[in-house]
């Protein structure tokens, strides 16, 4: 500032505040106090998704399909629209799952993502197997792994039977973290 | 001339720009530096203006909705005039950046141009770098075909094992429980808004600096950096042995440029367009995803690594080495340039390049995938079932139909997963054949809740006459005494 000079207090007298300093100091406080007001919406628009996920919001039961559209002791490939989905989703809210109906309303059902890095599993019912197209994972026909690189069996969703229909409990995609909504009947998942 | 003349002084009384404009493009360089080793850096910068400037172009056109874009991308390839060569020349300009990236960061590195005072300078190059590698992500997620699909599944898969934030992280990146309409427009709001932006405000600190600090010197050998004196020695190579940017080392950049993207552009003419692979429905299960190029390395690493050190190495590993990549000017800042005297460096440089190369060779047929059309595609050769028994011929169809051929080649046809089973007779005994069979083992699921008794002793009949016309099957050693001791012909084995 150029007229520093004549007006500046002294620069060692530190007990002295000039008006114009304390306007200025304000000044800067105002503009932050606006900032933290407006970053607080922000931060829980930008943390939504979490936030709801922490909620369980996502998850809710879904049918399948008639019964009987499952013959027992076959492992079959259905497919349901996710509970939470947008018009614009086109067809990625389609989720499929392989389902495995023992006997009577025994069932597994088995998410299609590969517990290795999400790959979508394939079923072989001649050999039993669910092979993996990305790294080699396979598993047997109970979702346990058999080989190849996956921690784990493929996960499983929990179900039940309403009126003649198979109904999962599913919303969000699983991963080695977000499977804990995705509880297992038994509680284990390698089985 | 001079009305000219005249509009220019107007323009220039006001923006007073002349002179930095002069004084940037004269700028003296050290003699040697005017090389044609240190044209990357404008190359990439070439690059970057034209995907700036293609990118604009696309989004004309593109839809950036989950349910639209993969249409939208095919009106472009076929109805939009034009609309597929653009689409080339963003995608092979994405391609070509990344390589002209990483080659002027590896000739930066051995040239020791990260020493002092140009540390900051390549800071800033790394998240560049990192940016880079963010814009060819993200922008094979606004492709939004099957492959992207799955490649985000893959990613969410990775954020999905860092312990407690991992399911945060997942909705974080998806903006939602799964892989759909949220996940492409935050995605797209990165590829061309955020990283965009900040690779803009980045680049012109990374010139800023390239300009105030002066090109890095050709290194010479014995030529040692010291804090103390280098400015000035710098400053008296520049000046006394200096050669003006504008004419004498532009020219280079500009014919390098220029190669460049008549390169991209001929790419995008000849090779065409990226994609887009089939259309990102879930349902649609019978696909077989692989990354973009440049991140077929990362592929083919998550395939070959440890399972139980997949995941410590997948979080830690990159932690590792953007630390090391941004310690590196701190832990060596001074000392010799030269590569000639940094064999370490060196060696770093190439054994990093064999191993990236190596990876990415390895993906582009990866291995260690099963062939999932491998059983059902190409039937036993026949040459494999001449002459074989009925019962040896039961067993070709068990191994057709259980899928063994999904992970082995016989006849060079059939998945790698496994070894090839031409000649595995010669080394494996009836009873190895069979544990192998029932147990599995190694990489291979044991079969023997799948397999009934009939079927194994088919299967292992037709294993056994795999093997080299002129050699005999395996046998086992233990035995093979007994029957000699008994004065049998050695060719039994039972
Ligand atoms: C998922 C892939 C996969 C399938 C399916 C598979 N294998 Fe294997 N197989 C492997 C792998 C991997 C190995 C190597 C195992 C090791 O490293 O110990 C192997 C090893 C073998 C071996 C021993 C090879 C040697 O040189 O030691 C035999 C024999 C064999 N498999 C036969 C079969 C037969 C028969 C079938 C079908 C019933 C079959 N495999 C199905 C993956 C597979």
């Amino acid at each position: 500032m150029s007229e520093a000079p004549t007006h500046a207090p002294q620069p060692d007298s530190k007990a002295e505040i000039s008006r114009r300093d304390l306007f200025a100091k304000i000044g800067m406080m105002l503009n932050g106090l606006a900032v933290v007001v407006l970053a607080t919406p922000v931060v829980g628009y930008l943390l939504a998704p979490i936030l709801r996920g922490e909620r369980g919001q996502y998850q809710r039961w879904v049918s399948l399909g008639d019964l009987d559209e499952f013959p027992e002791g076959q492992t079959r490939l259905a497919q349901f629209r996710n509970p939470i989905s947008n018009a614009w989703d086109g067809d990625t809210d389609k989720i499929p799952c392989w389902v495995r109906r023992l006997t009577g309303e025994q069932f597994q059902v088995f998410a299609i993502n590969c517990a290795h890095l999400g790959c979508p599993v394939r079923w072989f019912p001649q050999s039993g197997l669910f092979m993996c197209p990305c790294h080699g994972g396979v598993y047997y026909q109970d979702g346990s792994r058999a080989s190849g690189p996956p921690p784990r069996g493929l996960f499983q969703y929990s179900y039940k039977v309403e009126d003649g229909k198979l109904m999962i409990e599913a919303g969000q995609i699983p991963t080695l973290s977000t499977t804990a909504s995705l509880q297992t009947r038994s509680g284990g998942c390698q089985g | 001339m001079s009305r000219l003349k005249q509009i220019g002084n107007w323009f220039e009384q006001r923006l007073q720009i002349a002179g930095v404009i002069r004084e940037t493009a004269t700028h003296p360089v050290p003699r040697q530096s005017a090389s044609w080793w240190y044209v990357f850096g404008s190359a990439a910068l070439t690059i970057f203006i034209l995907q700036v400037f293609t990118g604009i172009m696309l989004a004309l056109i593109y839809v950036p909705s989950a349910g639209e874009a993969w249409n939208s991308l095919q009106y472009l390839n076929h109805d939009v005039t034009l609309g597929w060569f653009l689409r080339g020349v963003h995608g092979w300009g994405s391609n070509f950046m990344v390589a002209v990236v990483l080659i002027h960061m590896a000739q930066v590195f051995l040239f020791g141009a990260y020493k002092f005072p140009r540390e900051l300078t390549w800071i800033l190059g790394v998240f560049l770098l990192l940016m880079t590698l963010g814009m060819a992500f993200t922008g094979q997620v606004l492709r939004f075909d099957q492959d992207a699909y799955w490649g985000l599944g893959i990613g969410v898969a990775i954020m999905g094992r860092v312990p407690i934030l991992g399911a945060s992280l997942v909705h974080l990146l998806l903006g939602g429980p799964i892989i759909a309409g949220d996940t492409l427009s935050r995605f797209f709001a990165l590829h061309v808004f955020v990283i965009p932006g900040l690779l803009i405000g980045f680049v012109s600190l990374h010139l800023l600096m390239v300009l105030k600090l002066g090109i890095n010197e050709w290194p010479m050998p014995g030529r040692i950096v010291r804090r103390s004196t280098y400015v000035q020695e710098y400053h008296e190579m520049a000046h006394r042995d200096g050669v003006p940017f504008v004419p004498d080392a532009v020219w280079k950049d500009m014919f390098f440029s220029a190669a460049i993207i008549v390169s991209v552009m001929a790419c995008a003419a000849y090779f065409g367009p990226f994609g887009p692979s089939g259309y990102p429905d879930p349902t649609i299960v019978q696909t077989i995803p692989k990354p973009d190029f440049f991140f077929l390395w990362i592929y083919a690493m998550l395939a070959l690594l440890p399972p139980q050190m997949e995941t410590a190495i997948l979080l830690i590993a990159p932690v590792v080495v953007l630390g090391f990549l941004i310690l590196l000017p701190f832990l060596s800042g001074e000392g010799e340039k030269s590569w000639k005297r940094r064999p370490i460096a060196v060696v770093t440089v190439l054994l990093i390049a064999v191993a990236l190369g190596t990876f990415t060779k390895l993906a582009t047929y990866s291995p260690w995938s099963p062939v999932m059309d491998g059983w059902s595609g190409d039937p036993v050769p026949v040459e494999y079932l001449n002459g074989r028994s009925p019962l040896e011929r039961q067993g070709a169809l068990v191994f057709q139909v259980k899928q063994c051929r999904n992970c082995h080649s016989i006849g060079d046809s059939g998945g790698k997963r496994g070894p090839a089973l031409d000649t595995i007779a010669t080394t494996l005994t009836r009873d190895q054949l069979v544990r192998q069979v029932i147990q599995g083992g190694g990489n291979m699921p044991a079969y023997g809740k799948n397999l009934n008794p009939a079927e194994v002793t088919a299967l292992v009949s037709f294993l056994e006459t795999l093997h080299l016309p002129g050699r005999p099957p395996a046998r086992d050693a233990a035995q093979a005494t007994v029957t000699k001791q008994e004065n049998s012909p050695p060719a039994s084995n039972r």
